[in-house]
């Protein structure tokens, strides 16, 4: 099988997973949910560490990657530390 | 050190699956901060399993970029106002639509550089680019509208449609072009274009709309990340992607379900303004005009009562109410009312925005409930208080076929014993559609500003020496 067919069952398998795990997520915590898929999708990361540490890499292609670098850990750290800040401010009632 | 292609993978493979378990730790709020931290590691691990796979040959453009990173994304998560969330979100967006480009085109310079082009590579290079293009265009509009740069009314003109149709047709053209001749400047066409064709999708959409419009751009991340996946052959990459692109698109699909729309209608734009002829219920009701009350009038039902009912929207939000009415809440408590907030799903600039606005005023969350949970309540409740929402306690999307948001779902406020709405003015809302609950027997409005007004509550109540 090509290696971009096997990608397309990795794909089309992981859809569901997302289907089934986000209808679970509390509507509660929907902000919560968009800042940690943005967290998340910081994983773009492993592509422009890719592209940024390549041995073929020339100036162009280090000062490209460079920026995606930059904007992948903005969201990286900035997601999971905002959505850490929201989440623990729900709190259940205290017990007097 | 470095790990073999294979060790790399199952890194991934175990990043992949904290990824997954930690969404689903959004399942209760409970869990949700050890969801967020199985993120986190898997995060580390997938950033370190590559940086330390053989491919990563030299680290200091990969050192700069992640200490700058750190830290902007660092200061922002910190100092963000929680009311400017849907603005944030936006802008991280954004970001990784713009990454994902960037990651695109300097694939396409290294692999040009080793002569490894193939059609497929740029087939899949093209999807990344117009992706990432769009959902970077389209979030920096949706930002400048929710942050007040540009207006948030939706801006529509003639042929608007068959100008985004052509636009995206040329774009796929350049694609294919590109894909099939190696040809440059297709590239470079094909990403102009596909930046422009963001911009002209999104500013037709007004400012109210924004809940769908931030899940709408929270999927186009995702599936921006997922063709990168395929561009690398990377298959953590591909089910993250998949993972945020169906987080993104059940969330458009609540957000349209809980305004009665279809997603095409919120992305065609322009609601709201137009009605049938005719006096309808509304022209009539508003002949018997509207009742003003005072802060004390309100007080007065609220604590005697056995339950209140709050209902934020986004004036609550605008005017940064929620601190005074935790205050309101517990204040009522010791007066043994019960105290309970209803929540609409598309009350505020973002999925769940409300919540999160109480949450930070340390109102606990079982005190909060959603729009289903609470609606059968309202008919035996004493008093309901409507903080800066409207529309959705409109009961003409009940009663009235002839409004335009005739069986949009809303919550039950209409059958509360006694309802009190504080407003600033007599100005709709955004649907452009009167609010009927208005004119109803029960109902009052509180003229103000609803932070001033929910404090107003408050000194009232501490005066009454209960």
């Amino acid at each position: 099988m090509p290696d971009t067919l096997v990608a397309l069952y990795v794909f089309v398998l992981a859809c569901f997973i997302g289907y089934f795990v986000i209808w679970g997520v509390t509507p509660s915590l929907h902000t919560p949910l968009v800042a940690l898929t943005n967290a998340i999708s910081g994983i773009v990361i492993v592509g422009a560490l890719l592209v940024t540490g390549a041995e073929s890499a020339g100036t162009s292609a280090e000062i490209i990657g460079f920026f995606a670098v930059l904007l992948a850990s903005i969201n990286v750290f900035g997601g999971f530390l905002v959505t850490n800040r929201m989440l623990a401010m729900f709190k259940k009632k205290e017990k007097k | 050190m470095e790990i073999s292609a294979n060790t790399q993978a199952l890194a991934y493979l175990v990043a992949a699956v904290l990824f997954i378990l930690g969404l689903k730790g959004l399942t209760h709020p409970a869990s949700a901060r050890k969801g967020n931290f199985f993120g986190m590691a898997g995060m580390a691990i997938a950033i370190g399993a590559t940086l330390l796979g053989s491919e990563v040959q030299s680290y200091g453009f990969i050192i700069a970029g992640v200490v700058a990173g750190a830290i902007i994304g660092s200061v922002l998560a910190a100092r963000v106002q929680m009311t400017a969330m849907p603005q944030l979100v936006a802008a991280l967006h954004s970001f990784v639509g713009m990454a994902a480009v960037l990651v695109a085109l300097g694939t396409y310079l290294n692999k040009a550089q080793a002569g490894l082009l193939n059609p497929v590579l740029m087939g899949e290079l093209s999807a990344g680019i117009v992706i990432g293009a769009i959902t970077f265009s389209g979030s920096v509009i949706a930002f400048g509208k929710l942050q007040g740069l540009i207006s948030g009314a939706p801006v529509i003109f003639k042929g608007q449609h068959l100008l985004n149709a052509l636009l995206a047709l040329v774009t796929v053209g350049f694609a294919v072009v590109f894909a099939t001749t190696e040809a440059s400047w297709a590239l470079v066409l094909m990403t102009i274009l596909a930046f422009v064709l963001g911009f002209t999708l999104i500013i037709p959409v007004g400012g109210a709309d924004m809940p769908v419009i931030i899940s709408m751009l929270n999927s186009y991340s995702g599936w921006a990340a997922a063709a990168t996946g395929f561009t690398l052959g990377n298959n953590l990459l591909i089910i993250v992607g998949a993972l945020v692109g169906f987080s993104g698109a059940i969330l458009s699909y609540i957000m349209c379900r809980a305004m009665n729309r279809s997603i095409i209608n919120v992305v065609f734009g322009g609601f709201g303004g137009e009605s049938e002829g005719g006096p309808s219920a509304v022209a009539q009701a508003a002949e018997k005009g509207v009742k003003a009350a005072s802060v004390e009038d309100a007080i007065y039902w609220m604590e005697d009562a056995n339950r209140v009912i709050i209902v934020p929207g986004y004036g609550m939000a605008v005017a940064q109410a929620q601190h005074a009415l935790k205050e309101l809440m517990e204040l009522l408590e010791e007066n043994d009312v019960e105290v309970k907030f209803a929540i609409h799903p598309v009350a505020g600039r973002m999925p769940g925005h409300m919540n999160v606005l109480l949450a930070e005023a340390d109102i606990p969350y079982d005190h909060v409930l959603e729009m289903d949970e609470i609606n059968p309540e309202f008919a035996t409740t004493d008093v309901v208080l409507v903080v800066g929402a409207n529309d959705v306690t409109n009961p003409a999307a009940k009663t009235d076929p002839s409004s335009p948001i005739y069986g949009m779902p809303i919550l039950d406020v209409a059958k509360a014993r006694n309802i009190y709405v504080i407003k600033r003015s007599m100005r709709p809302g955004y649907s452009g559609v009167e609010n009927l609950l208005y004119y109803q027997d029960n109902c009052s409005l509180i003229f103000g500003d609803a932070k001033d007004v929910c404090e107003g509550m408050v000194t009232a109540l501490k005066g009454g020496g209960h």
